[in-house]
Parts: C-alpha cells; structure tokens; sequence
C-alpha cells in the first residue's frame, strides 16, 4: 500500500497489509546523530572567533541547519503526509509572524525623535 | 504476522477509525498539532527576548559572559545522543523488538536526567552568585571596559535565561516521566509493529523539546565571543 493514504479497502490486500511506517536503517540515524555533534562544535567554535554582527547569523544558520535535520529524521517528517509537513510549515509561518509583527512595533518606537530632529 | 500482533492490533483499533494505518497518522498529526501550540507556546519567550536583547544588547552580552559554556556545550550533547537513542527506540518498536526498545529508552532517560543535573549544577553557581532575578539580584561585570551597562538590564537577560530554560527543563521532566510510562506499558505488552503511536509521538516529543535547546544554547549562551 502507498503510504500517506488511508485504506478504504481492508479485505483487498490482507496477506500483505503493511501496518509499519516507513523503517529507516540505523546508519541513517548515527549519521544524523554525527552531524548534530558536529554542529555543535561547530557552533562552540564560531562564537569563539569575533564575527561582530555575523556571530549570531552563523549561530542561527547553524542551529536551523541541525533542527531541519532533527524534524526531518529524528522526527520522520521526511516520511509523514503532505497534511503533516503542512502542519510545520504553518507553525514556522506563524512564529515568523509572532517575531516580524512584534518587531514592526519595538524597532520603530524611536522613529518619531528621527523625523521631530 | 504474529499471533499476538494481530490481537494487540485488534484491541488497539478504535472504532471510529478504517484501519490502523489511518489511526495512526491521525495520532501522530495530533501530537504535531499539539507540538505546534508547543512551538507558539516557546515562540512567545523567544520573542520577548528578540525583543530585549534588541533593545539592551550589550547587557545581554554581559549576562551570557557569565553563562558555562562547557556546560552548556555538554548538554547539547547529552540531548543529542538522547535523540539517538530516543529515534533507535521508535525503530525498535516499529520492528515489534519490545526488550531492546525498553533498554534503549532507559538509556535515554539516563540522558534526560543527565541533562537536569547538569543544569541543576549550572542553577546552583547562578544561585550562588546571586544571578537570579528579584531583590537579591546582584551582578558584577567581568569588563570594566563596559560599566555603562545597568544591573537592571542584565536582570531582563537572566530573568528570560530562568524563563526560557527552566520552561525546557520542566518539559524535559516530563518527557522523562512519559518515557517510563512507554517502558512499563511496553514490557507489559500494549505495543506491537502495528501499533506503536504512544512510542511514536513520545519521541516526537523528546526531540522537540531536543529542538528547542539546539536554539536555547546559541542564544542564551555564545551571544558573543567570551571575554578574556
């Protein structure tokens, strides 16, 4: 059965129904595993360098770069429905629009004084 | 397919579902629709931070000079290996090999309280240093070069540091206390290669709350290159 639908046809294929999920083979998860700890010394070791503004930059980038392969395999999204990955799509959209709304207010509160001098 | 698994099978399909395989997607996009409010839920923290560390920089950069990045380099660590060993134990589940599922999960629970010792210990020196927000906050700069920078804006950065952190390690108590709930009920039997959702989303859970701290520590702790 193609996963991601649901089985209107249970008599159809008993013998051979795969209940399972998708199994994934172990060397994947120590190989996502190894580059989560490299990652993290990788982040350690950025902010050790002065980078000024860049710093937090490559912190983020590094960050995102491990939790995009937490929720991918560690959390099997790479192998979830469409309904689900539009589910953490949504939850990434609306924390963007928590952060980006919010700063339109507190970035801007000293603009009066700019334009009153 | 087993005997018993077809039994456990049987006894785990709700009614109101066609078959296992569409109980269990809808389980599991529940539990991201939970993790979802979870997301939304920390998303408000890591706002208000945005927010002030915007606003008092250079006070933020004093509060995580004082921050031990050992430490905190260690427990990343720690809750990645837990991921690991957390994503083996689903895998185990999914292949129905119930003892090495359990031993795995210990192991990952040995991980969990791992990471609150060590931030216990990390709690303690802040404690003892009086780094903790309310009438006994008192901060010494480490960079006289920097004096301009007022305690009370150092006491914003440590107030969302115990915030921020102390809400992950609430979470991570109870993924400990969720994942021997899945050793027990799994000894005892209740899981099998067609039903497996509770390890599923129990680990669903673990490495969100995994996520969350892959972000906590940057943030929290390396805002800028350490001092002397």
């Amino acid at each position: 059965m193609k996963h991601g639908e649901p089985n209107f046809h249970p008599g159809a294929d008993q013998e051979h129904f795969d209940y399972t999920s998708h199994l994934a083979p172990i060397s994947m998860y120590v190989g996502i595993w190894a580059a989560l700890m490299v990652g993290t010394g990788l982040t350690v070791y950025a902010a050790s360098v002065e980078l000024g503004i860049f710093n937090i930059v490559v912190a983020l980038v590094i960050a995102t770069i491990k939790g995009t392969l937490v929720v991918l395999f560690f959390m099997h999204l790479r192998y979830s429905t469409k309904l689900t990955m539009v589910t953490v799509v949504a939850a990434i959209f609306f924390l963007l629009i928590l952060f980006s709304l919010s700063m339109t207010d507190y970035l801007t509160r000293g603009w009066e004084t700019y334009i009153a001098h | 397919m087993a005997t018993s698994d077809i039994q456990v099978a049987e006894h785990a399909l709700q009614h109101h579902f066609a078959d296992m395989e569409q109980q269990r997607e809808t389980s599991t996009f529940g539990m991201w629709m939970f993790l979802l409010t979870e997301i939304m839920f920390f998303g408000g923290l890591f706002c208000s931070y945005l927010v002030y560390r915007a606003s008092y920089y250079q006070a933020f950069v004093e509060g995580s000079q004082k921050m031990n990045i050992t430490l905190g380099a260690t427990n990343t660590a720690v809750l990645i290996c837990s991921s690991l060993t957390m994503a083996l134990a689903v895998r185990c589940a999914q292949l129905g090999k119930t003892k090495m599922m359990a031993i795995l999960l210990g192991i990952t629970m040995l991980f969990g309280f791992g990471f609150l010792g060590i931030k216990g210990v990390e709690y303690h020196e802040h404690w003892e240093h009086h780094e903790f927000p309310g009438p006994n906050f008192h901060f010494q700069t480490d960079d006289p070069a920097h004096p301009a920078t007022d305690p009370v804006h150092t006491e914003i950065y440590y107030s969302l540091y115990w915030a921020m952190t102390g809400l992950h390690a609430l979470h991570m108590i109870i993924g400990v206390g969720l994942v021997a709930w899945i050793i027990i009920a799994g000894l005892m039997g209740a899981y099998s290669p067609s039903y497996y959702s509770p390890v599923e989303n129990v680990g669903l859970y673990w490495h969100f709350v995994d996520l969350v701290w892959i972000y906590l520590f940057p943030l929290l702790y390396l805002i800028s290159k350490k001092h002397g």
